[in-house]
């Protein structure tokens, strides 16, 4: 790596090593351990309950390893002022936005509160992502007064006013019709392609993930069990992780 | 307990440290100082009369009985200003505004809002904190002052309407002049003030520690209104003895 680059528009490399995190006596990760280089599309896939949010709590900061460390850039985030540094946003499962503010507000919150740009400044860029992920005109809108799809679109154009060098989507797509989820997968990749953000997307849709990953991981029960290409992870044998990709509806046979 | 106290030092400090980020969020402060002002007025009136009208009642017939009708200005007005108006509104903005502020912190927390925050660099205690105790502790003492005036009222309509007091309204107040001094009143504001900063502390402290979804901001709320309360009187006892001569 050379002189280090203060241009927000570039993706960061990501390093982790050895995490490990138990909660009580439940141990959620054990051992994880893998690398996302600089403007990577990196999709983490794998089982209800196996790890991937606590994970990505990890990367951003929000919780504090038991053992092992994480790079942001080649520098461990135990240092202060990695995280001013680099910019890292995260879209949580869930959504997370401020309840008692409305959709516009929440989206140039970053902005605002920072005092980066003019509030005129701001509301052009409020709507410009808004539109971004088909949200057009719903600023003045408060978040329960969306659907969950669309509280999880904002909440992705919250994430991309700050323009970060490394988003952490918690499942993007998971409450959104098939069209939306297309569409929000086809946004984070042209986004990471248009500014090189490295993206680190935990998902269980397997369209997305084969569509849109350079890489992606397999994680089992606080594990990594396999890193690849796309093509890579389809050969892979191991019947874990070939019954997590292939598990289909099947309609019980009636005798 | 005690890792509460602890923990609630130390909001304390980190909250003074983020005060010259308050003309910065003045907008959030005059928000909150807004919905306190609304939520509260209405039953610190009621509250403020009802206490000087029924002190008026309780000790009116027993001073006047014995002869001590210029007695009953001072003896309502005194008591009300020093230690009843500042102890019966924090009690009353702790289970009113308190709980509220409790409850809101805490379901961002538990709906993820505040590591959402923490995602994009903000600080809760200058977002969140900071403009609460700011706004309630602007707020508290104004409402106490408020109140007191509002008690003497209460004491002077009851002392001169009561049949076992008739000390008319213009005895009352001259009696009430005669002994309260400024100072009684300063007192009584400079406790809400202390008060004040108790409860919005224990509640955004509460708020931020909540944990475990719906309950868990149920049990939070109870805390942060019963904590505050006994801290109200212990603290009331302790200032009480500090600021005596
Ligand atoms: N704050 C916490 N306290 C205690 N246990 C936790 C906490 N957060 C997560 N866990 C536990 O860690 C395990 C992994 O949780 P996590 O949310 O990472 O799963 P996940 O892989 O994201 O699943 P999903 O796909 O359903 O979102 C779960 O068993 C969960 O109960
Ligand atoms: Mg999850």
């Amino acid at each position: 790596m050379s002189a280090p680059s203060t241009n927000h528009h570039r993706g960061v490399g990501v390093e982790v090593r050895g995490l490990r995190k138990s909660f009580g006596k439940q141990e959620v990760l054990k051992g994880v351990e893998f690398s996302v280089s600089p403007g990577e599309v990196f999709v983490l896939m794998g089982p209800s309950g196996s790890g991937k949010s606590v994970l990505l709590r990890h990367i951003i900061g929000l919780e504090p390893p038991d053992a092992g460390d994480i790079l942001i850039a080649n520098k461990s985030i135990q240092e202060p002022g990695v995280f001013d540094e680099h910019h890292l946003a995260m879209v949580f499962q869930s959504g997370a936005l401020l309840n008692s503010m409305t959709v516009g507000e929440n989206v140039g919150l970053y902005l605002a509160e920072h005092r980066l740009k003019p509030p005129e400044e701001i509301n052009r860029i409020v709507s410009e992502k808004l539109a971004a992920v088909g949200l057009a005109g719903v600023e003045d809108k408060l978040p329960a007064e969306l659907s969950g799809g669309m509280k999880k679109r904002a909440a992705i154009a919250r994430a991309l006013v700050s323009e970060p060098a490394l988003i952490l989507y918690d499942e993007p797509t998971s409450e959104l019709d098939p069209v939306s989820a297309v569409v929000v997968g086809e946004e984070i990749a042209r986004l990471n392609q248009s500014s090189g953000v490295t993206s680190i997307v935990v998902s269980h849709d397997r369209d997305l993930a084969f569509g849109i990953a350079d890489r992606i991981a397999v994680i089992l029960e606080g594990k990594i069990l396999a890193i690849g290409s796309p093509a890579e992870i389809r050969r892979i044998e191991e019947p874990a992780i070939q019954d997590f990709l292939n598990a289909k509806f099947s309609r019980p046979k009636s005798s | 307990m005690f890792q509460n106290i602890g923990e609630l030092v130390l909001l304390f400090w980190r909250t003074l440290l983020a005060l010259p980020l308050a003309w910065r969020q003045r907008q959030k402060i005059y928000e909150q100082l807004h919905e306190i002002g609304n939520a509260s007025l209405l039953m610190v009136c009621m509250l403020g009369f009802f206490i000087g009208a029924v002190i008026a009642l309780q000790t009116g017939p027993v001073l006047v009985e014995r002869g001590l009708h210029s007695y009953v200005g001072g003896m309502v007005g005194y008591s009300i200003a020093r230690e009843l108006a500042p102890v019966m509104m924090g009690v009353l903005i702790a289970g009113r505004i308190g709980s509220a502020m409790t409850a809101e912190i805490g379901s961002m927390r538990v709906y993820q809002e505040i590591d959402a925050l923490r995602t994009m660099n903000i600080h809760p205690v200058h977002f969140l904190v900071m403009p609460r105790v700011v706004a309630i502790s602007v707020a508290l003492p104004m409402l106490v002052a408020f109140a007191i005036l509002v008690g003497w009222l209460g004491g002077a309509t009851i002392a001169a309407t009561n049949q076992h007091i008739q000390v008319s309204a213009k005895a009352f107040f001259q009696d009430l002049r005669n002994v309260v001094e400024l100072a009684d009143v300063i007192h009584g504001v400079v406790k809400s003030f202390c008060f004040a900063v108790i409860i919005g502390l224990v509640a955004c402290h509460q708020g931020l520690v909540t944990r475990g979804g719906p309950r868990g901001i149920g049990r939070s709320v109870t805390k942060s209104v019963v904590n505050s309360i006994v801290l109200i009187v212990v603290f009331d006892y302790l200032i009480t003895r500090v600021l005596q001569k």
